[in-house]
């Protein structure tokens, strides 16, 4: 059976130089696959001409095994059966909750469409509110309904474009949370964009992060935090440091902070520079450790602290230190790797 | 699952930047563009007309009048323009304010009462003043006898001047600006006004920094309506003896026999209006004006208190005194020394004919405004966008030109059918369009297209486009899309397109005057057959009835706005 | 709603075809086109429609847009009259062709022979005279002569008259210069233009107003609207125009200027003899004596005497110009007015 979407070689273009490039992906039934980037990458272009409202350039999308896009030919949104919850909801402001719902579901015979809109709002938990419009309701009610619209023609792809930006950033999460308990009680394929790492940690199944157009990896959560694709989506994941080393044979890299392994061979001759990304938590304080920093930030984490610490060649590392050890600004401590394998890059890399 | 990552774009890709093959969308988009542009032409035929003119060689009026009396419509043209559009703004902008953001007494009496003005055709208003305020006149005589003043003794404003067309036109014209204005400040999200009133700005700083910008759109569209009937006025100017553009043209066409000449007198004055729209888009070019905001609650207005409570009542109060209620006043006055022969069967005709062809007409001007104005936000081709501008340019040109300009094509159809008809089929159909009613619309179509144009596109832009996209995803084609959405959204827009031009066509004589079928009257035609006869008394009664029907819309007008606030904020 | 805008529109563009113009030729018709106003003529066609049964339909307009839709309508123009004031507009008909000789004895006989075209393209049917009106309190009769004296310096700041827009004071400019040539006339407009009291501006009552108000002593207006302000029914109106008396220019010389109102038979009249018969019918006594009884004009017909308010003036000499010539020279006389700075 075929994917509910995929995206081959897909490069999205206004007037100008392509805003999306060369973008291939496949999202399997029932995941939740998310699109992140800085402002600008084209994770929101991607998203429109998957719903059809941009032609692509090259490149070909596939809904559910039917083809909607390619150069010259462009199935309109109305007919490609995907949902969308807007940025802004852009709910009916003249129909009531429950009107807005019916939109999509029209066709339905009044019995079945009355049905649909009363299991969606209760999906949603708006039974309440169903005669009430759209400008009665909260921010998090008006989101709700806009989900609850999208899902109601049962569509194949649910496409869901910055759906918490306007929400208050206390209650993101828990809504993330909830959209994602919707999503998977309704048992239907997903695709988000934000900008917001931890809103994509809370619902998507595979995140693809985008700069400059390009997808640089589509990968789980979990991949992208320990396995990144490049120095960029390094930097844009979680936290962490590139920091320069030089290769040592077979897969090892010597840094400022000692012998490493890496996650990969990198085939390059001894002695190559190379760069290799270093989290908070691959760092132990060790104060038998040959390696020294200076403590030069600290904010406090609960159970940890996360210091900022600078090395003796001046480059600037982060650190996790549970909170038992308390090191004061400006103190001289001994720091080294733990046992695991990093990430590294060949330094040719540009990052995005 | 495999991560399929592409990193660079393929030579192909690259490279294709020139024109791309046609896809389903621009298939679509170019059915739109050449429909719209097909309308938009039809349309604007008899302003093409008038322009094809300008082809033709010239009978070398043209140097005349560049000689003599060209610099002089065109100081003129430009000063009332100008004058017209400071008094427009300053009286629509500042009472659309009050009404919508202050509380004081009167307030929701004069939401309405500020439309009336409109209702009052601009050459009445001219005619009824001078008849009140000229040397001859009572309030002078009255003065003289007062003070035993004669002539020379005393200063006194002289109605029949560039000024007095400037004072009658804009009491007659702002209420367009206060009009749109005020929908536009109602519109507003409240949340942008507070957020400058917490930033620390005052009302005032708030008002010009954030309110007047925001409802920019609206003022725009209000004033340019204002000053292309302007532009278009003939009766005010000819009667005040003011020499502008339009009484050039007809000087031109009728006076020195040549039409080539008046034509050319036009596409300048077309040319003055092009330029004034350009410059309104290109300083906008950069704005957007949908309001992102989901949450509105009702106004809170400003409560004035004391002296500017009274200063608020006194600045509302004005124009209405002097736009309609003195003027309809006096209309009443002379209307009643004639009531005794005046009110007729016939007087009921003129009533009916009125009403029904000022129905018809803002009917039949709203369906192609809709129909561009949509194509437009689903199509925003350049060729779309200028045949709209075009189609919309008949507002700036004077009815008598339009009205040339469409017995000219329509005989021509009629005759070369007639003839082809005789040839073929020894059959004649004889004047088929000519002379009908039908000829009568296309004219006030033309002519009033902007008015529903500008109205509808005024709506449309307030329709944020996720609401189009989120209806196209919900599986609506964009015909669905406009009958379920946008036209209840827009109903406001659309009854405001209606009743403007229904006041307008109510209130139009030269086109009427030409193209009107045998023995067909209006009110207007009435109205000005005796007033131009200088028998001011005996033509009030069909002047103060197109006032009279001109009320009943334009109130309904300001309920519907003042309801909408409510009921849909968008 | 969709289905309300469709059938509205429908029906709407449906009844617009239907011409409202009686086509049916059924009952005998007259259709005519007046740039004279319906008050002033309605009456007329009415009374004959009573004798004759013949429908009259009508349009009225402005004398150049209803020249302009006859020359367009051309040979299937629906038209059989034009009726039009003032001779410059009847010429411009004939020399647009769109009009065609009246063979018709009887107006032959009625109308005197300068107030008919030569070619019977049109015929004249009411005569109005465009005399010096002058402030019985301020000017003494005797001080004035003949429109040319009008440019004298002495009459500096004194006289009222209205805009060069009108096709009244084109016809009185053509009129000057068929007689004393371009140039001259072009120097006496200046002086005129120099004499004026105020700058041009409304009606030809409203130069009457002005002068019995006190703005200037002299005003020069057609006959009929004197006349009509003193037999209207405003006091007012009557009053102030009983302070001006009527001075007729040019006695010893060509005569005051006068001018007509006409009518031309169209070269696509389908309802040729109907509409002959409806000139003839304006042309007898008895509709000329309602003319000159209702609208203050004097009577085409020599044998019928004008109203009692214009016998009050006396008796005049009329310029006796083929006032054809006055259509051929209008153009000359509006760039004249333009150069001169009449406004």
């Amino acid at each position: 059976m075929s994917n509910p979407l995929e995206l081959r070689e897909v490069s999205v273009a206004y007037d100008g130089p392509p805003v999306v490039r060369n973008v291939s992906l496949d999202l399997e039934v029932g995941t939740i696959g998310c699109f992140i980037g800085p402002s600008g990458c084209g994770k929101s272009t991607l998203l429109r001409a998957i719903a059809g409202f941009e032609p692509v350039q090259h490149g070909e999308i596939w809904l559910d095994g039917r083809r909607v896009a390619a150069p010259g030919f462009s199935l309109p949104p109305e007919s490609r059966r995907v949902g969308m919850v807007f940025q802004d909801f852009a709910l009916f402001p003249h129909l009531s909750v429950a009107g807005n719902l019916a939109v999509g579901i029209r066709k339905l015979p009044q019995r079945d469409r009355r049905d649909r809109v009363a299991t969606l709002l209760k999906l949603v938990d708006l039974t309440q509110c169903a005669d009430l419009y759209p400008h009665q309701l909260s921010g998090g009610m008006q989101q709700r309904v806009a989900l609850a619209r999208a899902l109601a023609p049962r569509p194949t792809v649910l496409l869901l474009d910055e759906p918490f930006s306007s929400i208050d950033t206390t209650l993101r999460e828990q809504l993330a949370h909830e959209v994602r308990a919707v999503l998977l009680r309704e048992g239907v394929t997903a695709v988000l964009v934000t900008h917001d790492q931890l809103e994509a940690f809370a619902v998507a199944d595979r995140i693809g992060v985008l700069a400059k157009g390009e997808l640089r990896q589509w990968d789980s959560a979990l991949e992208l935090y320990q396995n990144p694709a490049d120095p960029f989506v390094a930097g844009f994941i979680g936290q962490g440091v590139i920091l320069p080393c030089s290769t040592l044979p077979p897969r090892q890299v010597m840094t400022e902070l000692g012998k490493a392994d890496t996650l990969h061979a990198h085939g390059l001759a001894p002695g190559t520079a190379m760069e290799v990304l270093i989290r908070p938590d691959d760092l132990i304080d060790d104060p038998t450790a040959p390696c020294r920093a200076t403590v030069i930030e600290r904010s406090f984490r609960g159970d940890a602290y996360l210091y900022g610490l600078r090395l003796a060649s001046g480059n600037r590392v982060l650190a996790l230190i549970p909170s038992q050890r308390e090191y004061r600004l400006g103190e001289t401590i001994g720091l080294r790797l733990v046992e695991r394998k990093l990430a590294a890059f060949a330094p040719q890399h540009v990052s995005g | 699952m495999v991560a399929r990552v592409g990193t660079l774009p393929t030579t192909e890709s690259r490279g294709s930047h020139g024109p791309r093959p046609a896809s389903s969308i621009e298939r679509g988009s170019r059915l739109w563009t050449l429909g719209g542009v097909a309308l938009a032409l039809l349309l604007a035929t008899p302003v093409l007309v008038i322009l094809g003119f300008l082809l033709l060689p010239g009978s070398g009026s043209w140097e005349h009048l560049a000689a003599t009396v060209l610099p002089v419509y065109v100081a003129n043209s430009l000063l009332l323009t100008l004058g017209v559009a400071i008094g427009t703004l300053i009286i629509g902008v500042g009472t659309a304010w009050l009404t919508s953001m202050c509380r004081f007494p009167g307030r929701r009496i004069f939401e309405w009462a500020l439309l009336l003005p409109m209702a009052m055709p601009a050459y009445i208003i001219a005619y009824t003043y001078t008849g009140m305020l000229d040397f001859a006149g009572p309030v002078q005589t009255w003065l003289r006898a007062l003070t035993g003043w004669g002539y020379g003794d005393y200063w006194f404003p002289e109605v029949r001047s560039l000024g007095g067309a400037v004072a009658m036109l804009t009491l007659v014209l702002y209420p367009y600006v206060y009009l749109l204005t005020r929908a536009a400040f109602l519109a507003q999200s409240l949340c942008v006004l507070e957020v400058s009133r917490a930033l620390g700005n005052g009302p005032w700083r708030t008002f010009f920094q954030v309110a007047l910008p925001l409802a920019r759109p609206g003022i725009v569209a209000g004033v340019s309506l204002a000053l292309m009937e302007t532009l278009a006025d003939y009766g005010t100017v000819q009667y005040f003896g003011v020499q502008t553009f339009t009484t050039g043209i007809f000087r031109t066409w009728y006076g020195l026999g040549d039409p080539v000449g008046a034509a050319q007198l036009s596409s300048l004055l077309l040319g003055f209006v092009l330029v004034l729209i350009t410059l309104e888009r290109f300083s906008r070019r950069r704005g957007r004006y949908h309001q992102t905001s989901q949450r509105e609650r009702p106004i809170h207005r400003y409560q004035l208190g004391g002296r500017r409570a009274w200063a608020a009542v006194a600045l509302c109060a004005l124009p209405v005194a002097l736009g309609f209620v003195i003027p309809a006043t006096q209309l009443g006055a002379w209307a009643l020394t004639i009531a005794h022969t005046a009110y007729d069967a016939r007087f009921l005709e003129l009533v009916l004919n009125s009403l029904g062809l000022a129905a018809a007409a803002a009917m039949l001007a709203l369906l192609p405004a809709l129909l561009l104005g949509y194509g437009k936000r689903l199509h925003p081709t350049r060729p779309l966008r200028a045949a709209a501008r075009i189609a919309g340019l008949g507002y700036a040109i004077p009815s008598t030109i339009i009205a040339i300009g469409v017995i000219i094509p329509l005989a021509w159809f009629d005759n070369t059918l007639d003839a082809w008809l005789r040839a073929s089929f020894q059959v004649s159909s004889g004047l088929l369009l000519s002379g009908t009613l039908a000829a009568l619309l296309l004219a006030y179509v033309t002519r009033f297209l902007a008015v529903s144009l500008q109205t509808v596109d005024a709506g449309l832009g307030k329709i944020r486009p996720s609401l189009d996209d989120a209806g196209r995803s919900l599986g609506l084609v964009p015909t669905q899309v406009l009958w379920r959405i946008h036209i209840p959204l827009l109903r406001g827009s659309l009854l405001t397109a209606l009743l403007l031009v229904f006041v307008d066509v109510l209130k139009e004589l030269p086109a009427t005057l030409i193209l009107r079928p045998f023995n067909f009257n209006t009110l207007a035609v009435r109205a000005f057959e005796l007033a131009s006869d200088e028998r001011l008394a005996d033509s009030a009664p069909a002047a103060l009835t197109i006032v009279l029907a001109g009320l009943l819309p334009v109130i309904l007008l300001s309920r519907y706005i003042t309801r909408s606030r409510h009921v849909q904020p968008t | 709603m969709k289905s309300h805008f469709r059938s509205l529109t429908i029906a709407i563009v449906m009844t617009s075809f239907i011409p409202v113009a009686p086509t049916l030729a059924a009952d005998e018709e007259v259709n005519v086109y007046s740039s004279r106003k319906e008050e002033l003529i309605k009456p007329l066609f009415d009374r004959f429609t009573e004798q004759t049964g013949i429908t009259v339909n009508l349009v009225t307009a402005k004398a150049g847009a209803l020249l302009e839709r006859l020359q367009r309508e051309g040979a299937n123009s629906p038209a059989d009259l034009l009726i039009t004031v003032d001779a410059g507009n009847l010429h411009r008909a004939k020399a647009a062709g769109v009009t065609q000789p009246m063979r018709s004895d009887t107006l032959t006989e009625a109308v005197p022979e300068s107030y008919r075209d030569p070619q019977g393209h049109w015929v004249g049917l009411t005569v109005r005279a465009r005399p010096i009106l002058y402030v019985k309190d301020k000017v003494d009769p005797a001080s004035l002569s003949t429109y040319e004296a009008l440019a004298d310096p002495a009459f500096k700041d004194s006289i009222c008259i209205r805009s060069s827009d009108n096709i009244y004071n084109q016809s009185l400019v053509a009129s000057m210069i068929a007689t004393h040539g371009v140039e001259a006339t072009e120097t006496w407009a200046k002086g005129l233009v120099a004499n004026l009291a105020r700058s041009p501006k409304g009606g030809d009552r409203d130069q009457i107003k002005a002068a019995a108000a006190g703005e200037c002593s002299l005003a020069i207006a057609n006959t009929y609207y004197l006349a009509g302000m003193l037999t209207g029914e405003s006091e007012n109106d009557r009053k102030t125009a009983e302070q001006l008396a009527v001075f007729w220019p040019n006695q010893d010389g060509r005569g005051a200027h006068v001018n007509v109102s006409g009518a031309a038979l169209t070269a696509a009249a389908k309802n040729q003899e109907a509409a002959i018969a409806l000139v003839e019918f304006l042309a007898n006594p008895e509709s000329q004596a309602w003319y000159a009884e209702t609208n203050g004009e004097y009577p085409v017909r020599t044998d019928v005497p004008p109203s009692q308010t214009l016998a009050a003036w006396g008796e005049f000499k009329a310029d006796s110009l083929n006032l054809a010539r006055l259509g051929e020279l209008n153009a000359e006389a509006v760039k004249l007015m333009d150069r001169a700075g009449w406004r």
